[in-house]
């Protein structure tokens, strides 16, 4: 039970995690001051999420174990993240676009996590409404700048719609891991806000005035381990000082 | 009447009183020149910084020291913007200021020209870099222009704390493995000089300081808040177990300040000139956000644009003056 409880708390902090690295790239190469700011807000609080999860991990862990431990020193087919927060930082609009559709999950998943039976895990659910409800509607109210923008802005919105939305898809489907903890009252049943996720997501399209892409959703299996080829450069990175200085206090 | 002679004499005594120049009152043509250009490079040089630092966020050693970058990173931009808005009371547009920077005409602090190689650099900005600014910066929060010296209150609190956390990093890698002092150690010994070379040219080579200590906007020369700096510094590097990379350090009884060794003043122009490690890189990164985000301050101006068209006020956005611009 443990061992999947943890499973569970790494997937969802290295959804936060990983999107949080890609924001954070941008810091200090913002379309503006203030995008540059709002964006690095954003990444503040998914890290700030991610200490959450990973420190109640690392209580379950044992000795050995710390938040850092599991955010740094683990192999890529250990990052239970979904393959889309790993999707890099093309332009502007491929940022809002991925941020966006996390956030649209988000504003379900949650609510969802506040009701959990784990305690823990409902009381960092609650701590972190506020912000799942500011960065959505951001990510919305940019969605709908761009879209309604000027042509070009609209163009390249368009195109990471249809580029990112395929990738939606894995948020709902069900691992195993997701299943037994559904069935113990910790984790809830994704499908059950799938058809709401994708009638909220229509419907800003269409008041950013864009067209939902017609394409089939993306055989992608970031839950499972198996991750995207961009995922090992970004371990890369994350993971530098952890593993070239090993065991050591920063 | 009210001629020009009058209203400088006038606008002196307000100054040698010690009273506060407001965006709206007569000014010397001079006076507001000089606070546009110090304050946008003062402006230039956290937004410029923000690179240097930017470059370990995503290869930060924890999640603790991730955060704490994240967000001293972002506090720089904050600072950007405050000063940006305390250059445009005196008629600048931020685009102006932005494009002054782009194109050379503007400058900033060089010693975000020195590249960032370990994460041990971070602890020496925070440390020396931000330990530097701040007694440049305590000097203007008394600085006579309102808009500046409200400026300076606010970033002087932040600056601190970065400064804390600065010395902090370098703290724990002193006490920790020999590896770990050794990339302190080999920071320090880099960032030294630049840091010393923050304070500008020295008094006899700096031909502004007579007319900015007049007008108040210094109240320190380069050279005296060099000193101050030497005095605060190299007993915080003992503290450390570093050692200083200048063996003419050395307490002096009689002065009551440490002497140190000649600045090598050659670098510090060649820096200045543009042919410092990084210049290019730093204002090719500026001119690829600032082109990269042309499309997006174009959007974001014709949404508003058509919003207001329709009588609805949009949310959130700000359009001001000119084109592209956002807030």
């Amino acid at each position: 039970m443990n061992e999947q409880l943890t499973k569970y708390l790494m997937m969802l902090g290295d959804n936060a995690m990983i999107l949080g690295h890609r924001l954070s790239e941008l810091c200090g190469h913002g379309p503006s001051l203030e995008t540059d700011i709002a964006l690095t807000n954003i990444s503040l609080d998914l890290y700030g999420q991610v200490r959450s999860y990973f420190q109640y991990a690392a209580e379950l862990g044992g000795e050995e174990v710390s938040e850092d431990t599991i955010a740094f020193l683990r192999k890529e087919r250990t990052y239970l993240n979904v393959v889309l927060v790993e999707q890099p930082n093309e332009d502007f609009g491929h940022v809002i676009v991925r941020q966006f559709l996390y956030d649209m999950f988000q504003s379900f998943m949650t609510p969802a996590l506040m009701n959990s039976a784990d305690e823990r895990i409902a009381a960092i659910a609650a701590k972190s409404i506020k912000e799942t409800r500011y960065h959505l509607r951001f990510s919305t109210s940019w969605m709908k700048r761009l879209g309604a923008g000027t042509e070009e802005s609209k163009a390249r919105i368009q195109a990471a719609v249809n580029h990112l939305l395929p990738f939606a898809d894995e948020f709902f489907v069900m691992t195993a891991i997701e299943k037994e903890m559904y069935e113990e009252g910790i984790g809830p049943d994704l499908q059950t806000f799938k058809e709401d996720f994708y009638s909220k997501v229509k419907e800003v399209l269409i008041e950013a005035e864009l067209s939902m892409p017609e394409s089939a959703p993306r055989v992608v299996k970031g839950k499972t381990g198996i991750h995207s080829e961009h995922m090992g450069y970004i371990l890369n990175e994350l993971q530098y000082m952890q593993r070239t200085y090993p065991q050591m206090e920063w | 009447m009210d001629n020009i002679e009058n209203l400088s004499a006038r606008f002196q005594e307000r100054i040698d009183a010690g009273e506060k120049i407001e965006p709206k009152d007569w000014m010397p043509e001079k006076y507001r020149k000089t606070h546009i250009r110090q304050i946008s490079q003062h402006a230039h040089s956290e937004i410029v910084g923000m690179l240097p630092e930017g470059n370990w966020i995503t290869r930060a050693p924890s999640l603790k020291r991730k955060l704490g970058l994240l967000a001293k990173v972002q506090d720089e931009a904050g600072h950007g913007l405050y000063l940006y808005s305390a250059a445009e009371t005196l008629g600048i547009s931020r685009d102006e200021m932005t494009q002054q920077l782009l194109t050379g005409k503007a400058k900033y602090s060089s010693i975000f020209n020195y590249p960032t190689l370990t994460w041990a650099d971070i602890g020496a900005i925070g440390w020396l870099v931000d330990g530097a600014a701040i007694i440049n910066q305590v000097m203007l929060t008394r600085t006579s222009f309102g808009p500046y010296a409200r400026a300076m209150v606010r970033i002087c609190k932040e600056e601190s704390f970065h400064q804390r956390q600065g010395y902090e990093i370098m703290l724990t890698l002193c006490n920790g493995t020999p590896e770990q002092k050794e990339m302190a150690q080999d920071a320090l010994n880099r960032t030294w000089w630049p840091s010393l070379m923050m304070f500008g040219p020295r008094d006899e080579d700096s031909p502004n300081t007579k007319q900015s200590m007049a007008w108040k906007i210094k109240r320190k020369t380069n050279d005296e808040l060099r000193q101050q700096f030497v005095d605060i510094t190299v007993p915080q590097a003992e503290f450390l177990g570093l050692k200083m990379p200048d063996p003419e350090i050395k307490w002096n009884e009689e002065r009551g300040h440490y002497d140190f060794g000649a600045i090598d003043w050659d670098e510090f122009w060649q820096v200045v000139k543009g042919n410092g490690p990084c210049n290019k890189e730093r204002i090719a990164a500026r001119q690829k956000a600032w082109d990269d985000g042309q499309w997006v301050r174009d959007a974001a101006l014709a949404y508003s644009e058509k919003r207001s068209n329709c009588g609805e006020r949009s949310e959130g956005i700000k359009v001001q003056r000119s084109k592209g611009k956002i807030a």
